[in-house]
């Protein structure tokens, strides 16, 4: 697309709809600005078009450009006015709700689940043969949920018929209702066995509608999961966003179809894997959920943490991690009971902002734990396919590699990205550093980053369509730099030298629960040479040399000598103390320069 | 003139109330349009689908799918008595029988020589939706409900638990600064409580077993909520919890009196009949628990006074935030400027000079409005 010189993306949130301009300068796409308002898809409103209108008037005023006209983004670009490309993304109305259901609840239904969360959706439930409810609960439970769309999966090519039949009669027994449109019929599709398609046909009869795509698991070792998804895509469009109130008139203003926000983070995030040559982590906190996507080898994987906010839902967080598990990152006193109550305010009133230390820090502290979680979460669905017999040689017998572990490693990953208010508007970058440092505890050598203004959605959404735009402005508008960990990892006594280091001519040493900071501005980069104990590692083995180059940031370069996993003294008094130093080294306690 | 966006609470003496009553499926409307409705009166009604239960009847049998319907002793759409046969296999001459029973009463929807599965649902359940409010209908919404306008007074609470409930306004507490004490709550069967700054877990409980409809409160400590509901409520989404008694709290969590224009408006409507819900949800479409007490429209209903929005110098404001958390006070200035406060952070504040007396800069993201 030569001619593509404006373009304006709209991302259509729950709460807020953001605009973003991009235009075409001598050295290539560049972000203009950005514009906001309330979305508009519930009452008094119901129309998510007003919203866009909103947001796009605001970047019209902080811009001087036109893109509105007769009520609608105007493309091509006209005279100066208008946009040569409109394209949006959304997860207004709560996002795309989904049931999945498998046979085995490890293997076909984590597949159908793999799916339909690649694809964008929030899997509200999974229903499977082993799931350990009986089947008036399964009833009951779909009954009561009313997704979006239903993923049927199950049996492999060849394999169980009579397991899906069953899965079908649940469904025509729960008269399953879509939450959305009183009068459509509940999208479902059917990627399981195909020798069952005739009997699932017979069975649902015209309840609901019907769409068969290829098997997602048609061998135990082989996972086909590029139908389904494309499937649940066209219905998304076809069905849910056009029963949600005004998109029928968006749809008609795009220059592509309207894709959903995770889906199209989901391929931003892939492109950056590609572009960075490098294993990818990305969060996106929010209010109400956050969002894990990862790219290791050439796996992506998605998961989402329907309850875990910092809003919303942060008394959910709370819930999950107790309030001792908050309070530990704490680096001052606070008793349970206050801090519960604290929370519990913040819940009531999500947009406050913490305006003392202690409000601030205990927000951080939620969102470790957070993020924490949702990391956990996503490991263990971001797995190697499970219930494989494996080939082993003589040499796997000493390395128990076990079917279906997890994806996620974090040593070789070379790139973490942190988006979501409380990552991106910390009031010093060095406090996001180490959120995520102490939530994900990255192993070796790993760039971290924070998303500026949380544009990934509308770039995700124009990599569909013009891909270098959309890297050249994440890279230059979208990603800040926060710097560089380097954790070694294996066993050390606390004090104990764990690693030495040369950068820029200066040397340094790493004890084991120490944590150090070296400056190494935004933009720099600097050759490193770790050298770590014969018991240590930072990504060339144990007691193996390290070196190469490293990216600056706010933080600088965190040597973390904490360990892995890292743990927290137990005594309040020594845990708060190291808190403090840990904190002041990296430069993120408030108040303390 | 400087402004900021910050809503507050409902708190309004003579408003005009419109509650939209909507059946969870369509029914039948029982009301018309123009029609006065008393609060308990229903205003649609539904027959929702028994539960369904499967019956493997082809496995349990131990035949194929398509033999099925050589089997049965019952045909579909026949009314079924829980522990009644449905299908029935002899072997040995008849001599050892085999036999599929319902697990439940209800109708025999379908038999499938497909699955080999037997469907049978319990029988329809009736469900209705009530007024909740005393007033008119307004209109009605075919097949699914009405919308009823009522007059009276509206307080929004902060955040409930509990569902729809009705009963007589009953002060239990001195004042609005006062924690509720346990033996205060006395002969209070079917009332609304109203207490003042807060209630610990005991003396909740204590009002929900002496048969309270509702209490509504200034604060209560999250250890109470947790006694009070037996868990850890995680998403602000609430209403559905199985609990005796509505609670709603008007201010926060913590101990907080109960905001003087809220305690007084509750006092003078003490004796009527209050309609309260505690549902509430925090998010995109925010629902907040309400108190409503109708009154009988005997006059044209007050103009419509649209709920300032902006906060401008000279508002009364409450601050919502730590520090000077429930503290009072009116707005001086608002610098159009970032300002650095404690955090770091850069941000908008507004100056706030509050009743006591200090001058204090808030982030105007903490304000609540109070309407006067």
């Amino acid at each position: 697309m030569p001619g593509v010189a404006r373009i304006v993306a709209t991302d259509c949130g729950s709460t807020t709809t953001k605009a973003v301009l991009i235009e075409r300068q001598e050295d290539g796409y560049h972000l203009i600005g950005r514009g906001e308002a309330p979305t508009t898809v519930e009452a008094p409103f119901d129309d998510v078009t007003v919203g866009v209108r909103n947001a796009i008037g605001e970047l019209e005023e902080l811009t001087g450009r036109e893109f509105l006209g007769d009520g609608r983004v105007q493309t091509p670009c006209r005279s100066g006015s208008g946009a040569d490309l409109y394209l949006s993304t959304s997860s207004a109305g709560g996002g795309l709700q989904m049931l999945v259901t498998g046979v085995v609840k490890t293997m076909t239904a984590e597949s159908a689940q793999r799916a339909a969360l690649g694809a964008g959706a929030i899997v509200i439930d999974v229903i499977a043969v082993d799931d350990g409810r009986a089947d008036h609960e399964r009833i009951a439970r779909i009954r009561a949920i009313r997704p979006d769309m239903i993923l049927m999966s199950g049996g492999t090519e060849g394999g169980t018929v009579q397991h899906l039949l069953d899965t079908a009669e649940l469904l025509v027994a729960a008269d399953a209702r879509p939450r959305l449109g009183r009068a459509f019929k509940l999208p479902v599709i059917y990627a399981g066995n195909s020798e069952a398609r005739q009997g699932v046909q017979q069975i649902v009869g015209e309840r609901v509608e019907l769409l068969m795509v290829d098997n997602l698991r048609p061998q135990l070792e082989r996972e086909n999961l590029g139908p389904a998804r494309e499937a649940i895509h066209r219905l998304f469009l076809e069905h849910v966003m056009a029963q949600a109130p005004g998109y029928d008139e968006l749809l008609t203003w795009t220059s592509a179809p309207v894709m959903s926000t995770p889906r199209a983070v989901g391929e931003m995030v892939q492109l950056a894997a590609r572009e960075e040559g490098a294993d990818v982590l990305a969060v996106d906190i929010g209010g109400a959920t956050t969002d894990v996507f990862s790219v290791f080898g050439d796996q992506f994987n998605r998961t989402v943490s329907a309850n875990l906010g910092l809003s919303y839902s942060v008394c959910n967080v709370l819930a999950e991690a107790g309030g001792s598990g908050i309070r530990r990152w704490i680096p001052a006193a606070m008793a349970e009971s206050d801090l519960r109550d604290r929370l519990r305010n913040k819940m009531i009133r999500p947009t406050t902002i913490p305006q003392s230390v202690a409000d601030l820090l205990l927000e951080q502290a939620v969102a470790r734990e957070a993020l924490r979680l949702a990391l956990a979460h996503h490991g263990a669905l971001a797995s190697g396919l499970k219930g494989i017999q494996q080939a082993r040689t003589m040499a796997d017998v000493f390395t128990q590699v076990v079917s279906g572990a997890s994806l996620v490693d974090m040593m070789s990953l070379g790139l973490i990205i942190g988006s979501g208010g409380i990552l991106s508007h910390a009031p010093r970058r060095e406090q996001a550093a180490m959120m995520i440092t102490d939530a994900f505890e990255p192993r070796g050598v790993t760039k971290l980053a924070v998303d500026s203004i949380f544009m990934m959605p509308q770039l995700g959404v124009l990599a569909s369509v013009l891909p270098e735009a959309a890297m050249q402005v994440f890279c230059r508008d979208c990603l800040i730099p926060l710097g560089t960990v380097i954790a070694p990892v294996g066993r050390a006594r606390e004090g104990e030298a764990v690693l030495e280091w040369e950068m820029r001519g200066e040397r340094g040493e790493l004890r084991a629960g120490d944590l150090r900071r070296m400056p190494l501005p935004t933009g720099e980069r600097a050759e490193v040479t770790l050298h770590p104990s014969r018991a240590m590692d930072v990504g060339a083995g144990r007691g193996r040399r390290w070196r190469g180059l490293v990216e600056g940031g706010a933080a600088g370069v965190i040597f973390d000598g904490r360990g892995r996993p890292l743990e927290l003294p137990p005594d309040d008094r020594q845990r708060l103390t190291k808190l403090g130093q840990w904190m002041r080294a990296a430069g993120a306690m408030p108040g303390v320069s | 003139m400087p402004v900021a966006y910050t809503p507050g609470l409902r708190v309004a003496a003579d408003t005009v109330i419109r509650k939209n009553r909507r059946l969870p499926m369509r029914g039948q409307v029982l009301v018309t349009a123009g029609q006065t409705v008393v609060a308990e009166a229903a205003v649609a009604r539904a027959e929702m689908p028994g539960a369904a239960q499967l019956i493997r009847a082809a496995q349990m049998l131990h035949v194929e799918p398509q033999e099925l319907p050589r089997h049965l002793v019952k045909r579909a759409g026949e009314e079924v008595q829980a522990g009644e046969a449905i299908a029935r296999t002899r072997s040995l001459w008849g001599l050892l029988k085999n036999e599929v029973r319902s697990p439940i009463s209800g109708i025999i929807e379908e038999i499938s020589s497909t699955s080999g599965h037997i469907r049978v649902r319990e029988r329809p359940r009736t469900v209705e939706v009530r007024a909740h409010v005393a007033g008119r209908v307004l209109e009605v919404i075919a097949g699914e409900g009405a919308v009823i306008e009522a007059r009276g007074a509206l307080v929004q609470g902060i955040f409930g638990v509990g569902g729809e409930r009705r009963g007589v306004l009953r002060l239990v507490s001195d004042g609005p600064d006062q924690v509720l004490r346990a033996e205060a709550i006395q002969d209070c069967q079917g009332c609304v409580l109203v207490a003042g700054a807060g209630a610990d877990g005991p003396t909740i409980s204590r009002a929900a077993n002496a048969g309270a409809a509702g209490l509504v409160v200034g604060a209560v400590s999250d250890e109470a909520l947790r006694q009070y509901v037996g868990y850890d409520i995680g998403v602000a989404i609430t209403g559905q919890e199985d609990v005796p008694m509505t609670l709603i709290i008007t201010e926060g969590f913590g101990e907080l009196p109960m905001a003087r224009r809220t305690w007084e408006l509750l006092g003078s409507l003490e004796g009527q009949l209050a309609s309260v819900d505690g549902a509430t949800q925090i998010r995109a479409g925010v629902i907040r628990p309400e108190i409503i007490v109708t009154r009988e429209a005997t006059a044209e209903a007050p103009p419509e006074a649209a709920p300032e929005q902006v906060v401008t110098v000279g508002s009364r404001v409450r601050v919502i935030r730590e520090p000077n958390f429930g503290a009072l006070g009116r707005v001086t200035a608002l610098p159009p400027e970032l300002t650095e406060i404690e955090t770091e952070s850069r941000v908008r504040i507004a100056a706030v000079k509050l009743d006591r007396g200090e001058e204090v800069r808030v982030p105007r993201a903490n304000l609540e409005l109070i309407q006067e």
